[in-house]
């Protein structure tokens, strides 16, 4: 067994094999998760980094509005060039997503896991020439948690009591205990500026391995290599150029004429025709986000578990895969935590499509008439061909969906959180209690199944505080199978992220943390010949 | 219309005689101000009638409570939108368009450079295209019902029946993808050169021309042959004029009013109308800007988007009529 998978390994090396395929067959030769996943990595890294070049990334998902100050990134453009300039205390681990160290050297919790104390790393410096001190980090993380904060991370940080320096290290306090906390300061908007960005949150000066040279918001971004990089293992190439291109045909006639090195969001309708081209290599990545379809449990007709049951057991999920996401991702089991999460529980039986226990169920929750279902392209993409091809898995069950297509404008505000049926997506959280926390507590904003258990909320809170690994991932199995079986969501199938970039790209990491290799791409890869 | 303020001193009647054109002129002026008020009030409350507010639908999904309280709070949306349109219209009268704000940066300096972007898409375009549709709308009439005229027909009929999206692709699948001699993206940046940025618009230019040749062409000839049907014309021909001599001296400036009537509102649609083709190039224009602006709700760069692309209408619209009037003496002494 040892030498297939050096085997594979090697493959790995020539840049034959994907992480997929990888992982896949490694496994398969009975290599654990991890294992396999450190020969992977290792493996992908003896790669000689070429340094030197511009790399010229066209993305999706930039807007003349996009504000320069990370606390308000929300979208893809701004995700990848805030990576790009500045750096988190800490980052995940690009295959298992465990905690590793940026600006934060090390970490050490209490007993109770509600202290925690960072070791901040010494002799950085930011672009402006001044070095990082705790106080820029003290400054960063409270200008993040004020009751003033526009801060996408505010979800994340409302949990720390309390934040002070001890020396020079960072003492946070919690309010309660959390076993995951250094997962939370990986949130991409807690980027450490100096002074916390209070003088200028647009200054877009940072740690990072490139410096902002330009930047026009909806237009284009401009990055310099930056020569006092505290790290050695990262910013290979000499200039970065991201180009906003928010149009898909666009995205792919400049890949395929080589006038960029790497797109993101690629269609699933039209990635086979991309892959034909010959200079092009599709890069998915399995991730964490989801597409879901939600009900509230607490609006009749859906506050009746049978008929929640009836519509899971309607919902195709195979074809779903192969339709939808043209075969680019996983069928999901109506929990929204996957093999990608430390502490996942399995061995639990995969929910299929049976039209015989769907009409059982539907029958016995006394139902009659249509189900109203609310959709919208902006839901996630290819939604409403989903909605239609799941009315039409139900009907060979007897129910009858009524599928009613809303304008995408407003359909956040108006639709998603506020009709009781409804479609939409979630992209994936670093740890399966802050993906239950967010979603599943009884008093989450975001609980968007209205899914209010008591008894849920118990086992979710002493799970954060739990350090047991093994009573840990006891209690993650309990709460799937609440969720899986009684409460509101249908979860059809996990989607991966589809990128493509030309064949002299290399290095690139498939990250499971979160699209475009967790925002690291232009950090990460390097331009061969 | 007692709209026009009379200077003080002249008597009105006299003062209007002696200069009916600038007497014109200043009452169009003074329509356009009051009309474009109206289009301020009609935009505001066109957003403010638009499902959500900017602190929803600028974080979008993920919304929550505290922060969309917080943006409110900082904007004052919870105030009365009567207070906020008052407040906004006091500041653009001084002019100051605000900050937008998703970006916190200034409104004008923002549209300065994306009005530039757009003006100097829509100069090119209209220096190839007006030129060119008005020659060839000459030719044809020339050669009316033979074959140049049906090529001319039928080749600028085809262009204006694609899409212009379509248009787009074709030219970028052949030109970038398949031969490689034109640049793709055509994104324009400070700090471009001159000549790099004529390479960056051309497929874009090339893609505008074909949408406007056939309107402006078409209207050409039409204008042109119905004048040519009328007495004076064959009056020309029987003292021996040449036929294409005939046409420009004679024919055209009497059809020149709904010529520049076409060419001023294809000249509208080249600055305000194309923002499929921006999108398909990845041009950063105006019109990319204002329905970023419009799908989160950013006020005061829907506003100052707005009362551009009205003003440049009401201008290039004004700028077409007192062309016309110049041109036909008739027009010019009304009664």
């Amino acid at each position: 067994m040892k030498d297939y998978t050096n085997y594979l390994a090697s493959r790995v090396t020539a840049g034959g094999l994907s992480r997929r395929e990888f992982m896949g067959r490694a496994m398969a030769a009975g290599l654990t998760l991890t294992a396999a996943s450190h020969l992977f990595a290792t493996s992908a890294q003896a790669q000689e980094p070429k340094r030197g070049g511009t790399l010229r990334l066209g993305l999706e998902g930039a807007a003349a509005t996009d504000s320069k100050d990370p606390a308000k990134a929300l979208s893809q453009f701004m995700f990848v060039v805030g990576r790009c300039w500045g750096d988190m205390l800490v980052e995940s681990e690009p295959l298992t997503g465990a905690p590793v160290p940026a600006l934060a050297e090390s970490w050490e919790p209490s007993a109770d896991a509600v202290t925690w104390t960072f070791k901040i790393r010494k002799g950085v410096k930011f672009h402006n020439g001044k070095e990082l001190t705790v106080d820029d980090v003290i400054a960063t993380l409270k200008r993040h948690t004020d009751e003033k904060s526009e801060s996408g991370a505010l979800g994340v940080m409302k949990s720390i009591k309390e934040i002070k320096a001890d020396g020079d290290k960072l003492v946070l306090t919690l309010t309660e205990g959390n076993a995951d906390m250094p997962l939370l300061l990986t949130d991409y908007h807690l980027v450490i500026q100096p002074n916390g960005g209070l003088d200028d949150p647009n200054a877009q000066i940072g740690t990072g391995p490139y410096k902002v040279v330009n930047f026009e918001a909806g237009v284009r971004a401009t990055l310099a290599r930056n020569a006092d990089d505290w790290r050695t293992d990262r910013g290979y190439v000499d200039t970065v150029e991201i180009i906003a291109m928010n149009d898909a045909t666009a995205r792919i006639a400049a890949l395929s004429s080589g006038q960029v090195h790497y797109i993101n969001r690629v269609d699933p309708k039209t990635v086979n025709l991309l892959k034909r081209a010959p200079n092009v290599e599709i890069l998915n990545t399995s991730g964490r986000g989801h597409y879901v379809f939600i009900m509230h449990c607490d609006k009749a007709p859906f506050d009746n578990n049978d008929l929640r049951l009836a519509l899971k057991y309607a919902m195709d999920r195979e074809t779903m895969v192969q339709k939808i996401l043209g075969g680019y991702g996983k069928v999901g089991n109506d929990f929204p935590i996957n093999e990608t999460y430390a502490l996942f529980p399995e061995g639990i039986e995969q929910r299929a499509y049976d039209p015989d226990k769907a009409s059982f169920h539907y029958k016995k929750s006394g139902h009659s008439g249509s189900v109203l279902l609310r959709t919208s392209e902006v839901a996630f993409p290819g939604a409403v061909d989903a909605a239609v091809l799941y009315q039409q898995s139900a009907k060979k069950a007897g129910i009858n969906i009524e599928v009613k297509r809303e304008p995408g404008d407003g359909y956040w505000t108006n639709v998603w959180n506020v009709q009781p049926f409804s479609t939409s997506y979630w992209g994936g959280r670093p740890t399966q209690d802050q993906m239950y926390s967010t979603a599943y507590l009884s008093t989450a904003d975001w609980n968007d199944t209205r899914f209010k258990r008591p008894d849920f909320d118990k086992i979710l809170l002493e799970a954060r505080a739990e350090l047991d690994e093994a009573k840990r991932k006891d209690m993650y199995r309990h709460m799937a199978m609440m969720v899986r079986d009684e409460g509101g969501l249908i979860l059809p199938m996990f989607n991966d992220f589809v990128n493509a970039a030309t064949k002299n790209v290399k290095g690139y990491v498939h990250d499971i943390g979160n699209d475009m290799s967790n925002g690291f791409v232009a950090t990460r890869v390097w331009l061969e010949g | 219309m007692a709209i026009t303020s009379e200077p003080s001193g002249a008597p009105p009647r006299r003062w209007r005689e002696r200069f009916p054109l600038l007497a014109l002129i200043l009452q169009r002026l003074g329509l356009s101000a009051l009309l474009l008020l109206a289009v301020s009030v009609l935009i505001f409350a066109g957003v403010e009638a638009l499902p959500g507010d900017f602190a929803t639908t600028y974080l979008g999904q993920s919304a929550t409570p505290q922060a969309v309280a917080n943006i409110r709070s900082e904007l004052g949306l919870d105030r009365p939108v009567t207070t906020r349109y008052f407040e906004w219209l006091g500041n653009a009268l001084q002019g100051d368009f605000g900050t937008s704000w998703a970006s916190r940066n200034s409104v004008s300096e923002q549209i300065g450079n994306r009005l530039g972007n757009s003006l100097f898409l829509a100069f090119f375009a209209a220096l190839i295209s007006v030129p060119l549709a008005i020659l060839l709308g000459l030719l044809a009439v020339h050669y009316r019902n033979r074959l140049p005229d049906k090529i001319i027909n039928v080749i600028s009929l085809a262009a204006i029946s694609l899409p212009e999206f379509f248009i787009g692709y074709l030219l970028i699948l052949y030109f970038a993808v398949n031969f490689g001699i034109a640049t793709f993206p055509a994104t324009v940046f400070e700090g471009m050169g001159f000549v790099e940025r004529l390479k960056a618009i051309a497929l874009p230019t090339a893609t505008l021309v074909l949408v406007v040749l056939a309107h402006m062409m078409r209207m050409t000839r039409a204008a042109i042959l119905s004048v040519m049907s009328s007495a004076y014309m064959e009056t020309a021909e029987l003292k021996g004029l040449g036929a294409f001599r005939a046409i420009v001296k004679h024919a055209a400036p009497n059809a020149i009013a709904p010529i520049v009537n076409v060419v001023a509102l294809n000249l509208a649609y080249l600055v305000v109308g194309v923002v499929v083709v921006e999108v398909v190039f990845v041009y950063p224009g105006m019109g990319q800007y204002m329905v970023d602006a419009v799908t989160v709700r950013d006020m005061p760069v829907v506003q100052a988007c707005g009362l551009i692309f009205a003003a440049i209408y009401i201008l290039l619209n004004m700028a077409a009529d007192i062309l016309a009037i110049v041109a036909n003496p008739r027009l010019r002494h009304p009664r």
